[in-house]
């Protein structure tokens, strides 16, 4: 048992934290939401200057030979800044599809491009019906002589619409719930047939619908085996969790932050408002949902390379829970104890209030994960 | 950063566990996974065992008879313990008397007074509650008198866990009723149950059990020498003891122990024709305990690394997170085996269910399963823990004075 950070990881985050002290303050992220890509391109080099975009890579590949708990580490403090980079996408979503899927000639075309920030990639599986069922693809993928043919539509593509490659799984076999039959493709974002609307997300991130009509692939745009993705699919959501389950952290830190801010310099009836025991109380209640979040946030970390599927799959699922319910109770109580100001779109709290929610949204909300938990119950 | 236990950690755990499966008395284990709180026998009989073995004192420096053990072991100690159904120490010996006296005692009080305390030949109970003095401790006006080489004491305790069993007693008492702060005049005295002039009276619970009592003090003699630390610095050893080792307060093991209860009557209880454990309703329950549990067991790990590195005796602020959490838990799992047994935890058969343990009952049927009996006392019982050792408002203010600030 052991909660410290190495040396490499203190030094980490103090760069991390230095970086976006500097370049993350509210109205410049602002700014970053406004541009076409929504986010800071210049920023993004910075990642990659600073090793970040490198850093679960193994050193063979140019990256920094980290862990999820580095990565979770880079994700608070990208919460504490509500980042809007494709960080989770690319590196994240996309690199763990890529370190358990790929063979050794993809790993070592594809993750230097990553680690270098030149490869923005975007995790293309969830489809409109689908909700959070990860086997519910109706996307098909045809083998027409050597190559695939693709159709269908992929839904809510987290960075979708400024990602260089699309990583799109698809039915080479099966029924559409079927956890056979399912394969990775990597699709270059500008191959014919592959058509994406983007949008805002309500926490301001990116994301994009994508539609696939009669996109052709060659064999060697195959991603893993061939009718074996599930299990890939499963890694790489449970990833997304660790790592997003840690930014909501920050998120949820820096609102109960803010909220302590506001309590100590608003005043009513002559005295500042955090006086009052009844919101006191709720602040501290805010703290202790944040060390309880924090606890299954690090519980996700060191989940993600766990070996045991079944022990994996509990904890994450245990971890989704536990971070989505003292999220939304941290971050309502947040826009609660500031009042109409925390309703404002012009004040950060909403912001972080969103970031959450978004989070608790994606990959199977609180309700859904108690049901997987539920029905292990015996 | 590594969440897993160390294989030394793991080896510990399992010889514990083993530990206490081969030598915790049958009856004592049954009796407590029923859901009856132990009596005196049950704990004083399994304190000997453990102290036999060394382990009674485990949170003890190692020169008075404790062990080594880091916070870590500490913890896995507790947890096996009541996992197994075991009674839990004594804690106004172990955990509060014990380590005053290390720390303040005398060395006739220590020489004298710690191996008894050790091997529960002393039973000891707290007085520091009055009925003027609850969260507001420091407003006690229990009050010692100096006459020669004793004190007079006279008042009132209440809320006095276990007096009744009790040999003696350890009490704060005013002696400057004119000092500056309510803090400043208060004396630590240690005092023999069988001196003259204390009446003990029980208070019943709404669980129809006797734990807690009233005492009263009326011309009490108790000698100086019995008297901890100085004159008037008692709070002083107030603030240790309540400070000291909270980090098991939340005790979680108790809480997985009665989830794990549940679980096992959810499969033989029927609802609608089906074992309830098959209901959706009532396994999403237990998820989301399972949830809360764990988020816990790490929290307290976090909690407990950080007392490892640390040595200035100073409670962690964190704690009181443990404390609300984990009495949450206590009470949401007292929660669920009670509505598990249902309508048939509602009789209140405290009486026969006493008579017939003690062979004395008139044989007739019992009007439902032994266990159905016992699921609403640790209920109502388990109110208390919200209230006890400083309320989880007061907490919550705790929290808020170390690190919010507000």
């Amino acid at each position: 048992m052991d909660f410290d950070l190495t040396e490499d990881q203190r030094l980490l985050n103090d760069s991390v934290q230095r970086l976006l002290a500097d370049r993350y303050a509210f109205d410049a992220r602002r700014g970053y939401m406004k541009t076409a890509e929504g986010y800071s391109k210049e920023l993004w080099e910075k990642f990659a200057e600073l090793g970040l975009l490198g850093l679960p890579f193994s050193e063979d590949h140019g990256g920094f030979g980290g862990n999820a708990v580095d990565v979770m580490m880079v994700m608070e403090a990208f919460g504490h800044a509500l980042v809007l980079e494709p960080y989770l996408a690319t590196v994240v979503l996309g690199g763990t599809a890529i370190k358990h899927a790929g063979d050794e000639a993809q790993k070592g075309e594809l993750l230097p491009q990553i680690v270098d920030g030149s490869l923005k990639l975007a995790w293309a599986h969830g489809e409109q019906q689908a909700r959070y069922d990860l086997t519910d693809v109706m996307t098909t993928a045809t083998k027409d002589g050597s190559s695939w043919v693709l159709e269908g539509a992929k839904s809510i593509v987290l960075h979708g619409d400024c990602a260089d490659t699309l990583i799109v799984s698809a039915r080479t076999a099966g029924d559409r719930m079927d956890a056979g039959g399912l394969t990775l493709f990597m699709v270059p974002a500008g191959t014919p047939g592959v058509s994406r609307r983007g949008y805002a997300m309500r926490d301001g991130t990116r994301a994009a619908e994508i539609s696939l009509s009669g996109v052709r692939l060659g064999a060697d745009a195959v991603l893993g085996k061939v009718g074996e993705a599930l299990p890939v699919i499963r890694r790489v959501t449970e990833a997304g969790i660790a790592a997003m389950a840690a930014e909501a952290v920050g998120a949820m830190e820096t609102a109960h932050n803010m909220t302590l801010e506001y309590l100590k310099t608003r005043v009513q009836f002559g005295r500042p408002i955090g006086q009052n025991q009844a919101l006191q109380h709720k602040a501290a209640e805010m703290l202790i949902e944040v060390e309880q979040a924090r606890s299954m946030a690090m519980l996700a970390a060191m989940m993600v390379d766990e070996d045991d599927t079944a022990e994996r799959e509990r904890n994450i699922s245990m971890a989704k829970v536990g971070v989505g319910q003292s999220g939304r109770f941290v971050t309502q109580a947040a826009v609660q104890l500031h009042g109409g100001i925390g309703m404002t779109e012009e004040y950060a709290v909403g912001h972080y209030f969103r970031r959450v929610m978004v989070f608790e949204h994606l990959w199977g909300d609180s309700a859904y994960h108690l049901g997987l938990l539920a029905d292990q119950v015996a | 950063m590594d969440l897993r236990f160390t294989d030394e950690e793991v080896a510990f755990r399992k010889e514990v566990r083993d530990f206490i499966r081969e030598n915790l008395p049958a009856q004592t284990r049954e009796r407590l996974r029923l859901g009856y709180a132990p009596t005196k026998q049950d704990i004083v009989t399994w304190q000997r065992i453990l102290n036999k073995k060394g382990w009674a004192t485990y949170k003890w420096p190692k020169e008075y008879g404790g062990t080594d053990w880091s916070p870590t072991m500490r913890m896995i100690f507790q947890e096996e313990n009541l996992l197994g159904h075991a009674p839990e120490v004594n804690g106004f010996n172990i955990t509060m008397i014990g380590p005053v006296l290390i720390q303040f005692g005398t060395e006739e009080q220590k020489k004298h007074l710690l191996p008894r305390a050790a091997n529960l030949e002393d039973w000891w109970c707290q007085g520091f509650s009055e009925p003027g003095a609850g969260s507001d401790l420091a407003s006690l006006k229990t009050a010692a008198k100096r006459d020669g080489d004793d004190y007079i004491v006279n008042g009132q305790k209440i809320w006095t866990s276990t007096a009744h069993n009790a040999d003696w007693i350890f009490a704060l008492v005013r002696t400057d009723p004119n000092a500056r702060k309510p803090q400043e005049g208060i004396s630590f005295l240690l005092i023999d149950m069988k001196t003259p002039g204390i009446t003990v009276r029980p208070i019943i619970s709404i669980d129809g059990s006797h734990h807690l009592n009233e005492v009263f003090f009326d011309d009490v003699r108790v000698p100086i020498s019995q008297r901890v630390y100085e004159e008037n610095k008692g709070w002083d050893v107030a603030k240790f003891l309540l400070g000291n080792e909270r980090t098991g307060i939340a005790r979680l093991g108790k809480s997985m122990e009665r989830l794990n209860y549940a679980r096992e009557l959810a499969r033989e209880v029927r609802q609608n024709g089906r074992p309830l454990i098959e209901d959706l309703s009532f396994r999403t329950r237990v998820a989301k305990l399972q949830v809360q549990a764990k988020a816990l067991e790490l929290t307290q790990l976090r909690v407990v690394s950080k007392a490892a590195g640390k040595s200035d005796g100073k409670p962690d602020p964190f704690s009181s997170v443990l404390k609300i959490k984990g009495t949450e838990l206590l009470q949401d799992t007292a929660e669920l085996v009670m509505d598990i047994a249902g309508p048939l935890a509602m009789p209140d058969w405290a009486q026969e269910l006493d008579l017939m343990n003690r062979g004395e009952g008139d044989n007739e049927p019992l009007i439902g399963p032994e266990w159905a009996g016992y699921a609403a006392p640790p209920y109502l019982m388990m109110r208390a823990a919200s209230i006890y050792g400083g309320t989880n408002e007061i907490q919550k203010n705790i929290l808020n004075k170390a690190i919010l600030r507000l």
